[in-house]
């Protein structure tokens, strides 16, 4: 078992000709993702993947055609809301939102509507999420870093995340999944979400959590830990040496008004018993410290 | 996002909030004759970005033109938390009866525009929220929906809005909302929002932040970017399509991706250095972006060394170790560069960097270890 993906998820690709669309895909076919279809409205017809994958120009035809059950979005930010609440609307059980710089009021609409819809949603601005063991990925995490193990991994980060599970693997230390829950003010999946789901996930032996400044989805993650977690647990926090006011990349990281500080987070962390590291290389050994094995 | 105030009230008074907006002088001359067109007294104060105008000294009043110009004279000029005054608002001062605090937010928690208000208007409400927390009202508004007037009149009771004032108080609701939501703004604040001794409703302050994701779709609105507040070296990386932010340290930083440059920043302090700034050069970093960063990095006189941390995924590490050595030759300074790439591609990255002679470190925190030592031998 997995969370959100497994080998019977069927992928779609919203986007698959664009540049970072076809690439990408490329990459999660090589990994052993099952893409069944392509969407990109008025190329329907054609095909993509070398020949290997049905362009449709419709969400609602990649799934009455050839049974689509998860989306990928790659669409530019002007249109990706509206091919979020497409994929939605075609009933797929995930949608997967790439896309970055998508303005946060056109988030908060999709968020409710899709909450109402029952569909999940990753992202937007995230790498996606991979399931090591079931060799299903949907996203756009690096292929070759991986080792299939017993440790789930949620992060707000992209190459943060990268980095770690490198480090991870390096130590011997195996995933079942990670996900990237995205770097905006706005997601469809907390971090609560997935911890919850790696809870009850019997694949997944501990946990890992990358954060940063900004909001206080850690801290209530953090109660979340204390209240329902046994599973042993590590973290990291981006954003020590941020500056208070000012927006570090992801439209989500910003300390504002003294709140979303790197140590307050680190503090609640703490309190609920998850050891918290200083440096992302620090996390295998903490892992190792908490009981974990291989 | 920010905008000055005299942006904010135009933007609102747009939208049908009620204020005395007031004009903007560069020389008391100009300070003068506007004082001279409005009632008296007037009010003249600074516009910058920062808080804290009024006890830096950045906000007087004057009843008389000619005393508009001298505090025009001594304001502009004046640095405010390291802000330069270029500009002054003149508006007609008003006298406040009561005053109340009026927001509305991109409420992250609760996945909505949320109304905060409290009747503690003119002090910060992140003061009130530590001194008084039941003073304040937060009302998240229903996201598909937006404001009804179930809202307002709820707000308006928790004000203690007298009833001879409620449909300009609905004026000044619905116009905030309007605006929050037609600019694409993260926050929209009106403090202080006053009734004056003759009781009208009137905005005295304002305060709008904008979502820098929806500025692509508001043209109008990046024209009110203020240059003059922005860093030399941040409005260049804007530019050039990095995102950058400087600091006080030595030790410039490059690295793709958010989170790990804002981790790259961390393990400089740790190993006992300062970051000198933040930068995400984003994906693909080709020599060109490469070149510009080291531009917008070597700017800062304060840095000794570079540390680059690039972890190929999409970016291709041999790519980026091509660039850093082409981009290299370009530059009018020089300073110790500590290269780590791993990832996609950074077994061919390793001689490309061996044989231009630059530090390499594997690991991030040898990176860093590595670049504070270099900047140091440098000093």
């Amino acid at each position: 078992m997995s969370i959100l993906v497994s080998g019977a998820t069927r992928l779609v690709v919203q986007g698959i000709t664009g540049r970072e669309g076809e690439f990408h895909s490329h990459a999660m076919q090589a990994f052993g993702t099952q893409i069944v279809a392509g969407v990109t409205p008025g190329k329907g017809g054609q095909t993509a993947l070398n020949g290997s994958v049905p362009v449709f120009d419709t969400m609602a035809e990649a799934v009455r055609e050839v049974g689509a059950n998860a989306s990928c979005i790659f669409v530019p930010a002007a249109a990706a809301p509206d091919a979020i609440l497409e994929a939605a609307d075609a009933a797929v059980a995930l949608i997967v939102c790439i896309t970055e710089n998508i303005p946060a009021l056109d988030m908060l609409r999709v968020y409710h509507v899709l909450r109402q819809q029952g569909i999940r949603l990753l992202g937007p601005n995230c790498p996606g999420l991979t399931s090591v063991a079931e060799r299903a990925k949907v996203g756009i995490i690096p292929n070759d870093i991986h080792r299939p193990g017993s440790v789930g991994l949620v992060s707000r980060s992209g190459t943060l995340t990268y980095e770690v599970v490198q480090a991870m693997t390096d130590a011997g230390i195996g995933q079942s999944t990670c996900v990237g829950i995205g770097g905006d003010p706005i997601v469809g999946t907390g971090f609560i979400d997935v911890l919850d789901m790696f809870n009850e996930d019997p694949e997944t032996e501990a946990m890992v959590m990358i954060g940063e400044i900004g909001g206080e989805e850690e801290e209530r993650a953090a109660a979340f830990v204390k209240r329902e977690v046994r599973k042993p647990m590590a973290a990291f926090i981006a954003g020590r040496t941020a500056p208070a006011g000012r927006r570090m990349g992801h439209a989500g990281a910003i300390i504002s008004g003294g709140a979303g500080t790197a140590e307050s987070k680190r503090a609640a962390l703490d309190a609920a018993g998850v050891a918290v590291a200083d440096s992302p290389s620090h996390i295998p050994q903490l892992l190792r410290a908490a009981g974990v094995g291989g | 996002m920010k905008l000055q105030e005299y942006r904010s009230k135009e933007i609102l008074a747009q939208y049908g909030v009620p204020l005395q907006a007031g004009t903007t002088a560069t020389t008391p001359e100009e300070a003068e004759a506007i004082a001279r067109t409005i009632a008296r007294p007037v009010v003249v104060k600074a516009q910058v970005l920062v808080g804290g105008r009024g006890k830096a000294g950045g906000v007087k009043l004057a009843e008389t033109p000619e005393e508009a110009a001298r505090h025009a004279e001594a304001i502009l000029g004046m640095s405010i938390k390291g802000i330069t005054v270029r500009t002054v608002l003149v508006a007609p001062a008003a006298n406040i009866a009561s005053e109340f605090y009026l927001a509305l937010i991109l409420d992250r928690a609760a996945k909505a525009i949320t109304v905060i208000t409290s009747a503690e208007g003119g002090v910060e409400i992140e003061k009130t929220a530590s001194t008084h927390p039941e003073a304040i009202l937060r009302m998240p508004l229903h996201p598909l929906i937006g404001l009804q007037e179930h809202n307002i009149r709820r707000v308006a009771f928790f004000l203690g809005i007298s009833p001879d004032l409620r449909r300009e108080f609905r004026q000044v609701l619905r116009g905030l909302y309007d605006a929050f939501v037609g600019t694409d703004a993260d926050l929209a604040e009106i403090n202080p929002l006053a009734i004056t001794e003759d009781g009208r409703l009137t905005a005295l302050d304002a305060k709008i932040v904008l979502d820098d994701s929806a500025l692509a779709r508001h043209p109008d609105l990046e024209l009110m970017r203020d240059l003059n507040e922005e860093e030399r070296s941040e409005t260049a990386a804007r530019q050039a399509g990095i995102n950058f932010i400087k600091l006080d340290g030595s030790i410039g930083c490059m690295v793709n991706g958010a989170g790990l440059a804002m981790t790259t920043m961390d393990l400089v302090k740790l190993a006992g250095g300062e970051p000198a700034n933040f930068l995400d050069i984003g994906g693909g970093a080709k020599a060109d972006k490469v070149a510009a960063a080291f531009r917008i990095i070597l700017d800062d006189p304060n840095v000794k060394a570079i540390l680059i941390n690039i972890f190929g995924g999409i970016t291709r590490g041999d790519e980026v170790a091509r660039g850093i050595v082409e981009a290299r030759t370009t530059l009018a300074r020089h300073v110790p560069m500590v290269v780590r790439i791993v990832g996609t591609n950074a077994a061919e990255a390793a001689p490309i960097l061996a044989e231009a002679n630059l530090i390499t470190a594997d690991s991030l925190d040898e990176a860093a270890a590595k670049a504070v030592a270099a900047a140091r031998a440098d000093a």
